[in-house]
């Protein structure tokens, strides 16, 4: 609770006691109204004050003059008839602590969701003549060694020059497992340093880091505003003066039609009270407060999640998601290349693997060096001599005193050994011992362990179609749709035939179905801006992908997508449900209050009550760590 | 030119106001209002004074809403 809140909530506290109070007492007359100004006064002088300055700024329509007009309204009715004064205060004094209310629950969701992206780095250690010394991370020049001691957020990007550790990612990407960094490894600002002291050499300024960026792009989401919120505010803007002057209409005409066509009394004291009952009725608050709250709390659990939306707007497009478009390298495929199989005829596997390993161990191919990293261990280069690389076939090397050629079917053919075929999808290296056939190994760039789940969810979560793009070939590509299931692929498209597929996809939906693109950022930036929602992942430091996509994933899991859409799903569905809740009862007590059914405490309902759940709902999209 | 402000005001509704007072200050060329990180964008039109701008803005503002404030 702020200043402010602590004062209102003193000032609810008494005058809801006097009133209480009073209500034992039998004063009557002039006393009675005296006493009973006390509590109004307390409670409202400060809505009267600004009914007055919205008079002489000729701004009449707004909430502070319909709550003034009413209380004093009813004040009038109560000096004219039998004197109560109740109604007046418990209107101001409800008005009051849903107002109260609503400060607090904005207030704290403000915190909590402040707190979730909790990553802004308090200073930077830089090493001067041997002491540590603690600056601004705005003051450290690229290039510069920073120290960074466990415990301590890492606040600039850069390159580990000396120690080891493990780090702690889980508030840029919602991953609970630290990751492991050593020297050499590039560290990106906003994680955690565990275990070990590091020394940083930095490769950007603290503006440029990725904490700055993430926390620009967080800070500043909520300003592109989403239909929902646009219609909330015309709504608002024409809605008010029309309740007024309803109100208005309500007091004067019935009792004039009444009294000079119809011969009855005026009963101007009903009329009044009704249009009074119509006035509180009226405030659009709950409405004003609970959609842009909802989407505030929908980005700021996303972002808990390690999925950064970049306005309400694409929020609200993503929940009509129908297509999905997927890159393949890099999002469904890891995009990088690994030993997938093993075929062997006599030799064991790992004797296989390790011929092949050594044999190519002084190559710098991408093959040799995925042959190496399946190897899992540093190649004794000693045991291999007389290497002799053909390019485009392979290598032949002598391992033990054992010639192994290592190769593709080129390779084999000009040796005169007869090789096996390999239906696997991919790279086949060839491994022939001493010119007899041993087997090969097939080295492809490896499907995400999670890929066919996505789709899997995506299917279940209704999305109606998803499509793969790839530069790749025919084959491979087949054979992964084949294997996650997708329903359409395209293959060996360059960059730009990428763009024109994902236009063509995109006059082929109907009505409100929206297209989403899911590439790793990499060379996809403008088929990213093209799509509806363009979605990148496994963005954490490149700034490309931050730019050009609307929802940025922090790290490359693909079930995030799916996560994504489902927090999408719940944050516009509590913004319906709020839109739908509080323009009926409004409606519905609105049209009772006309009618004479309604009286001021539902009134009050209405407008209060329908304010504090409409609020507690939105506060529902902060939770989504279970989706 | 943009800067961004923080501001103080107490209902999304008032916060709303505030977005359209902003934007019919002379000077400015589009402003939005966020009520839940309580900033304000302005966006300026070329060669206006933003600091001049500003004053003007916080007046107009002070006008639908009497007790909202402007960090300049």
């Amino acid at each position: 609770m702020n200043k402010k809140q602590k004062r209102m909530l003193i000032r609810i506290i008494i005058s809801a006691i006097l009133m209480i109070g009073l209500g034992f007492t039998d004063i009557t007359g002039v006393p009675r109204f005296l006493l009973y100004m006390v509590p109004y006064l307390i409670i409202g002088y400060d809505i009267l004050i600004k009914a007055v300055k919205g008079i002489i700024n000729r701004q009449v329509f707004d909430e502070c003059f319909l709550m003034a007009v009413a209380t004093l309204g009813a004040i009038l009715l109560g000096i004219i008839g039998e004197g109560d004064y109740t109604e007046a205060i418990a209107v101001m004094l409800f008005y009051q602590i849903g107002e109260w209310f609503q400060s607090y629950a904005v207030g704290k969701s403000r915190r909590n969701i402040s707190e979730l992206m909790d990553i802004r780095p308090d200073h930077a250690n830089i090493e001067r003549d041997g002491q540590l010394e603690q600056v601004d991370p705005d003051e450290v020049e690229t290039g510069s060694i920073i120290v960074v001691k466990p415990g301590e957020k890492v606040p600039i990007d850069g390159v580990v020059t000396e120690g080891a550790s493990m780090l702690d990612t889980a508030a840029l990407t919602g991953e609970s497992v630290p990751r492991r960094v050593t020297e050499g490894d590039e560290i990106i600002s906003g994680c955690i340093n565990m275990s070990g002291l590091l020394k940083i050499r930095t490769t950007k300024e603290f503006g440029e880091s990725t904490v700055s960026k993430i926390l620009d792009l967080v800070e500043n989401a909520s300003s592109r505003k989403s239909r929902s919120e646009a219609f909330i505010s015309r709504f608002a803007r024409i809605y008010t003066p029309a309740v007024c002057y309803s109100a208005l209409a309500l007091a004067i005409l019935p009792p004039v039609f009444r009294m000079t066509v119809m011969g009855l009394p005026a009963m101007w004291g009903d009329w009044i009270y009704r249009a009074l009952t119509f006035l509180v009725i009226s405030c659009p608050c709950a409405l004003v407060i609970s959609i842009p709250l909802s989407f505030f709390a929908g980005i700021g659990g996303a972002s808990s999640q390690g999925v950064l939306v970049k306005g309400s707007n694409y929020l609200e497009a993503l929940a009509d998601a129908a297509y999905v478009v997927f890159d393949k390298t890099g999002t469904l495929t890891k995009g990088v290349f690994e030993v997938s199989g093993i075929h062997h005829a006599s030799l064991s596997e790992a004797e296989l693997l390790e011929l092949a390993a050594l044999a190519e161990s002084s190559s710098t191919h991408p093959i040799s060096k995925s042959l190496i990293r399946a190897y899992g261990q540093e190649p004794n280069r000693s045991r291999v001599t007389e290497v002799t690389e053909l390019s485009g076939k392979g290598v032949i090397a002598s391992v033990d005193g054992r010639k192994v050629a290592c190769g593709n079917d080129r390779l084999m053919e000009e040796l005169g050994v007869p090789y096996k075929n390999c239906h696997s999808m991919g790279t086949i290296v060839h491994v022939a011992v001493d010119g007899v056939y041993e087997g090969h190994v097939v080295i492809s760039d490896v499907m995400k362990p999670d890929a066919a789940e996505t789709i899997r969810r995506l299917k279940a979560i209704g999305i109606k179609k998803t499509i793969m793009l790839t530069g790749d070939t025919e084959a491979v590509a087949a054979s992964v749709a084949k294997e996650l299931s997708i329903d359409e692929y395209h293959s060996g498209l360059l960059p730009g035939d990428k763009v024109d597929m994902v236009e063509r996809l995109l006059k082929e939906k109907h009505g409100r179905e929206k297209l989403c693109f899911v590439g790793d950022g990499i060379n996809d930036a403008p088929v990213l801006s093209r799509a509806d929602v363009g979605i990148a992942m496994g963005a954490m430091g490149s700034d490309a992908a931050i730019e050009a996509a609307d929802i940025v994933l922090m790290d490359d899991d693909p079930m995030k997508i799916v996560k994504a859409i489902r927090i999408a799903k719940k944050c516009i569905g509590i913004v319906h449900q709020n839109i739908v809740f509080a323009i009926g009862i409004k409606l519905i007590c609105l049209l009772l209050g006309a009618l004479g059914f309604a009286n001021m405490w539902l009134a009050i309902f209405a407008d209060v009550g329908v304010m504090v759940i409409a609020v507690l709902n939105a506060i529902r999209a902060l939770f989504v760590k279970k989706l | 030119m943009k800067k961004s402000y923080k501001i103080d005001v107490d209902c999304a509704n008032c916060a709303n106001k505030m977005e359209e007072a902003a934007k019919a200050t002379r000077g400015v060329k589009d402003a939005v209002v966020n009520f839940m990180t309580l900033k304000m964008n302005v966006e300026f039109e070329d060669g206006e004074d933003p600091k001049a701008v500003m004053d003007e803005v916080l007046k107009n503002c002070r006008k639908v809403e009497s007790d909202c404030e402007i960090f300049i």
